[in-house]
């Protein structure tokens, strides 16, 4: 049984449906990448999915329960983290303030799972005490993915993690998501670098208009040549 | 000698009475407006709204104060404080219930419903005449005394003239020095406070991590609630209890938050000190500190009897001069407060 399934998700903001009929399915410890042009609702599927807009039709499994339209609060506890593309850290908390955030639905002590995150991102450590909003670009996504984390999530929602990051910084982070998956941590993410993504991931989803256009493994999206004519910007 | 001369000269009286006027005033004013501030720059930080009602909850807490020692008049004597002062606890609970409770009734619907920020402006407007009227209904409109026996004067010698302090002052001091410092571990300490200053931050991120945006926003009230009433309590005990106590301030707690920096809660104390010293600097007589100099000037120059910056009766307009010096100056306030 798949980790996660969404199946035939219709939803929207209120007004018209952004998302018209998209399905998701992974298995645990799998990375997941969506891709698509602008628009396409591949952001609106993670939020769908998070419980931060309204799913009007289609069902959400995880892990072996339905969360159609639970509430955040909730999906955290049942193990799953979001790491939105924008604002996705407290500027004026600290690092550490910041992490200790990711934890507050744990009543246990968390400490070793900071010390785990300052595995994963070593420059944190020693800034764990200035402002978040005092790091660059890619210290403060390393913040927001180590935030995340601190719930000790099974599936992990990226959206966009290298969005606006120089070249240097976006290995980095594509590194460090790797290591996170090989440490049993589900990954479903949105890339604007599709054909880079698509090189790693487990499951691919091309979605157009609000659907599936293709799916399938990474491998299988990339020799596809219609998937790279349409939507990884020409054939090369 | 000259060097008595010059020491006789120096207007050491004068100076312990701009002491007594101007510092020791200042700090009162200042702890009630800090008290006062705080609760307001909260709730602009955490719920994103100017509560206008905040002065009318100082008054209501106070009149809870004036109820609980009106009810149990000696509770105070064994420790020779006001009654009003041991029963203010009472007061803030009480002060801290009603905030939660017209949170719920009125604030938490709009919520629901995502206004937009006016309206629940709006809505606090309303509050704010209703509490007015209730606490009228309620309080009447005279003065009342909250401690009706005399207060404890400590008086310190300082070369001829005493400088003065009343209990109810000191109290408002200790407790004004003591919430802050609460205040101040509570927010960089506890589960909790963090989780307001992440509200406060980012509430889209807050959600997302899953903290519970009830829990926080009903933590908001019931401290901004008890500081309140506090303030309320213990500037009625230094002057009296009236329907429009605090309604005269709420101009100056929110100047003194905005100018420390909107969801600062340091921010909002020295805010609130500074609007209370220039209060005080602005009002003061400047003559009797000039006068001691007359037989040293030539005689056609003349000391008026009376040199203050504003006459007391404009003491209203000081924080808006503040407030506007600040917002050129330093637009974000003091403490960089939050722009969006």
């Amino acid at each position: 049984m798949p980790l996660l399934e969404m199946s035939d998700i219709h939803a929207g903001y209120g007004g018209a449906n952004i998302l018209n009929g998209v399905s998701i399915a992974i298995e645990a410890d799998e990375i997941g990448v969506i891709v698509g042009p602008n628009g396409a609702g591949k952001s609106t599927s993670l939020k769908a999915l998070f419980g931060l807009l309204k799913v009007s039709e289609g069902a959400i499994v995880f892990d072996g329960e339905t969360i159609t339209n639970a509430v955040p609060e909730t999906l955290v506890r049942k193990g799953l983290s979001f790491v939105p593309q924008e604002y996705n850290v407290f500027p004026t908390l600290s690092v550490e303030e910041n992490l200790e955030m990711g934890a507050y639905v744990r009543r246990d002590s968390f400490r070793h799972l900071i010390d785990m995150v300052y595995g994963f991102f070593p420059p944190l450590k020693e800034k764990r005490r200035q402002p978040a909003g005092e790091l660059s670009g890619g210290q403060r996504q390393m913040v927001a993915i180590g935030r995340a984390l601190m719930s000790e999530p099974k599936l992990l929602l990226l959206d966009e993690p290298t969005a606006g990051l120089s070249p240097r910084y976006m290995g980095e982070i594509f590194e460090r998501i790797l290591a996170v998956n090989a440490s049993g941590v589900g990954i479903l993410m949105v890339e604007q670098n599709a054909r880079q993504a698509l090189g790693f991931a487990h499951r691919g989803f091309v979605l157009a208009n609000g659907q599936n256009r293709f799916t399938g493994t990474g491998a299988e999206l990339l020799a596809d040549p219609e998937v790279a004519k349409s939507f990884l910007g020409g054939g090369d | 000698m000259p060097e008595a001369g010059l020491l006789s000269v120096l207007p050491i009286n004068e100076f312990v009475f701009f002491i007594n006027k101007v510092v020791i005033g200042g700090l009162i004013i200042g702890s009630v407006y800090a008290l006062g501030a705080i609760g307001v720059t909260l709730i602009l930080g955490i719920l994103r709204f100017a509560h206008f009602p905040h002065g009318d909850m100082m008054t209501a807490g106070a009149f809870f104060a004036l109820v609980c020692a009106s009810l149990a008049p000696h509770v105070g004597d064994p420790f020779g404080l006001p009654s009003a002062f041991v029963l203010m606890p009472v007061a803030m609970a009480a002060t801290a219930a009603m905030a939660v409770w017209l949170d719920k009734a009125f604030y938490a619907p709009l919520r629901r419903a995502n206004v937009k920020p006016v309206v629940m402006v709006m809505s606090s407007v309303g509050v704010m005449l209703m509490l007015q009227g209730l606490i009228r209904l309620f309080a009447g409109t005279g003065t009342r005394q909250l401690d009706p026996g005399p207060k404890d004067i400590y008086r310190i010698p300082a070369g001829g003239r005493d400088l003065i302090v009343t209990q109810p002052q000191l109290l408002l001091f200790i407790f004004t020095a003591v919430a802050v410092v609460a205040l101040h571990f509570f927010l960089t300490r506890s589960r909790m406070g963090k989780a307001m200053r992440a509200v406060a931050d980012n509430a889209e991120l807050a959600r997302v991590s899953g903290i519970s945006i009830d829990h926080v926003v009903r933590t908001t009230w019931i401290i901004a609630g008890a500081l309140a009433a506090a303030g309320g309590t213990l500037l009625a005990l230094d002057v009296t209890f009236k329907a429009d106590l605090s309604f005269n301030i709420i101009l100056p707690v929110f100047a003194a938050a905005i100018v420390g920096g909107v969801g600062h809660p340091y921010g909002a104390v020295v805010g609130g000190m500074l609007v209370g010293f220039t209060e005080t600097l602005a009002v003061f007589n400047w003559s009797v500190l000039l006068r001691p100099l007359q037989p040293y000037l030539p005689e056609f120059v003349e000391i008026p009897s009376k040199i203050a910056f504003v006459p007391t009766e404009y003491k209203i307009v000081i924080p808006f001069f503040i407030l506007i010096a600040v917002l050129i100056w330093r637009p974000t306030g003091i403490f960089k407060g939050r722009t969006n």
